[in-house]
């Protein structure tokens, strides 16, 4: 991540930043308890304001997922997986997961550096394969 | 409130179009719409148009020569057209305009435009996209509808075969319709046997990319009075959006056409059950079976089955995608003009080898923009 990132979008610098530390945070509802991503200003629940980061295991559920055959760019060849994940805190992130995932696994969130400076790179691996399920690859 | 109508319906060339331009397209299939609905270049005084560039109506309104007393280039994807229908009919009620022009033309076949390269061209850094969604390698839109997909083969038991089915169904129309871009017949087989592309689609669970174009005259039955073919009455509408991002959909499987469909029924004061003729937008197999669903066709989860019997095909209880479909007809990077297009043709009773026989009198049409994310529905009839 770079400070540009930051002003780019500012209402996202607090989930990059704790990415960059390994870390897979949502936004919280004080008033609530929903979760939610992107960030708002807002609770989509209930409206109300009062809104802060909270780390999560990282922990989640394939939604739905496809393995891609066409090649999109020049660093990522196919085939390759990418799927919705279902966090158990609520909010769904698209992401790389294992090449053999099915609907219903059970995968967990890992961080990678970007390149360059970049922005980390989510993936999710079958859960039972990393002794931590947040854990940076670096 | 006036009684609304389409009076007025043409394509522009279609296909490979070498000897025109975008704006010449849309100017052949206006001036042909034009004179369908017996009203003059000069009488149009609403324009509406996506896709066009910047300020689009403002750019095709100088082409054309028209002034308009009411603009609109709202950008809803695939289904605008099917949309602005209903823009139209409120702008008229509203007293903005009359005599609404809605126009569509890309020569994206032949200009390249849709190369990997266009569909790939990242979305700017500060978005939600660049941040959420591109990282992860998905392409736009065909891994999006892929994702789709394979939800609905999980939750509901949809196979490949049913998919490849709604393919079939397009080519056995679009073998009946001369202008088809797609004529060769087609299996079952020969869609399951295309090349993987992303997911559970396949090559030919694809719409092509064509050029093409079209223009529809939205007016009163009042204006339609001196119209050369008989104007087709606007009964029902309705719009909605969902989302854009696929992660903001709690279930993807369900489109915005539940309430755009609803709006409609309502409107008209029918059901599914009075539908004789169905013009679902067909970009990728998944779509028409989800509209089939949402409209209340058959019960969620049960219209891969319903294709896969054959009811949508030629001689079926409910004649579907009867111009050969975005699938098999054209799909010049947007379908929904071309339903409409359809729908009145098929309710005039002029569309040749194709034509849905008796005559339907209640057409519903339905057209979807975004990533399943926007839905407009209409219901035309010819009485």
């Amino acid at each position: 991540m770079t400070d540009n990132d930051d002003i780019l979008d500012p209402t996202t610098a607090a989930f990059w930043k704790a990415a960059a530390d390994g870390k897979l945070v949502v936004q919280r509802c004080a008033a609530c308890g929903h979760s939610q991503l992107y960030p708002r200003p807002f609770c989509l629940a209930c409206d109300s304001t009062d809104l802060t980061w909270a780390e999560t295991p990282g922990l989640g559920t394939v939604y739905s997922c496809v393995t891609v055959h066409l090649p999109v760019r020049a660093d990522l060849p196919p085939p390759y997986s990418v799927g919705l994940v279902e966090l158990d805190e609520g909010p769904r992130l698209l992401a790389a997961v294992p090449d053999d995932a099915a609907i219903g696994d059970r995968v967990a969130a890992r961080w990678q550096p970007g390149d360059g400076g970049a922005r980390p790179v989510l993936s999710f691996a079958a859960v039972g394969s990393l002794a931590n399920a947040a854990e940076v690859v670096s | 409130m006036p009684e609304f109508c389409i009076a007025g319906v043409a394509e522009s060339p279609l296909g490979h179009v070498t000897d025109q331009s975008e704006p010449s397209m849309i100017a052949l299939a206006a001036m042909a719409a034009l004179d369908e609905a017996g009203i003059a270049r000069t009488e149009v005084d609403g324009l509406f148009v996506n896709y066009l560039g910047e300020e689009g109506s403002v750019q095709l309104g100088e082409y054309l020569g028209i002034e308009p007393s009411h603009a609109d280039s709202s950008d809803l994807g695939g289904g605008s057209w099917v949309g602005f229908i209903g823009h139209a009919m409120a702008a008229i009620a509203a007293g903005q305009c009359e005599v609404a022009l809605l126009a569509y033309a890309s020569r994206q076949r032949t200009l390249r435009k849709r190369s990997r390269a266009h569909v790939l061209a990242p979305p700017p850094p500060e978005s939600i996209t660049a941040q959420f969604d591109q990282p992860a390698g998905v392409p736009v839109p065909i891994g999006h509808f892929a994702l789709v997909t394979a939800r609905h083969m999980y939750e509901y038991g949809t196979t490949e075969e049913q998919l490849a089915s709604v393919a079939v169904t397009g080519r056995e129309w679009a073998r009946l319709n001369p202008k088809a871009w797609r004529r060769d017949p087609l299996t079952v087989e020969d869609v399951l046997a295309s090349d993987r592309i992303c997911g559970p689609i396949k090559k030919l669970d694809c719409c092509p990319i064509t050029d093409g174009g079209g223009a529809i005259v939205v007016t009163t039955a009042e204006r339609a009075r001196a119209a050369k073919r008989p104007p087709v009455g606007i009964r029902g509408w309705g719009e909605s959006h969902t989302h854009w991002h696929p992660h903001q959909r709690r279930d993807i499987t369900s489109t915005a056409a539940v309430r755009s469909g609803r709006l409609a029924y309502e409107m008209a004061g029918i059901g599914p059950e009075d539908v004789d003729i169905f013009q679902p937008y067909d970009a990728f197999t998944i779509t028409p079976i989800l509209q089939l669903e949402d409209l209340g066709f058959c019960e969620k989860g049960a219209g891969g089955e319903m294709f896969a019997q054959g009811h949508l095909r030629p001689g079926g209880k409910l004649p579907a995608m009867t111009s050969g479909g975005g699938l098999s007809y054209t799909h010049p990077g947007a379908f929904g003009i071309f339903l409409v297009i359809e729908a009145v043709r098929q309710l005039r009773g002029e569309a040749g080898d194709r034509q849905v026989n008796p005559a339907p009198r209640t057409a519903l049409v339905n057209g979807i923009g975004g990533l399943c994310s926007y839905s407009s529905t209409v219901v035309l009839t010819n009485d």
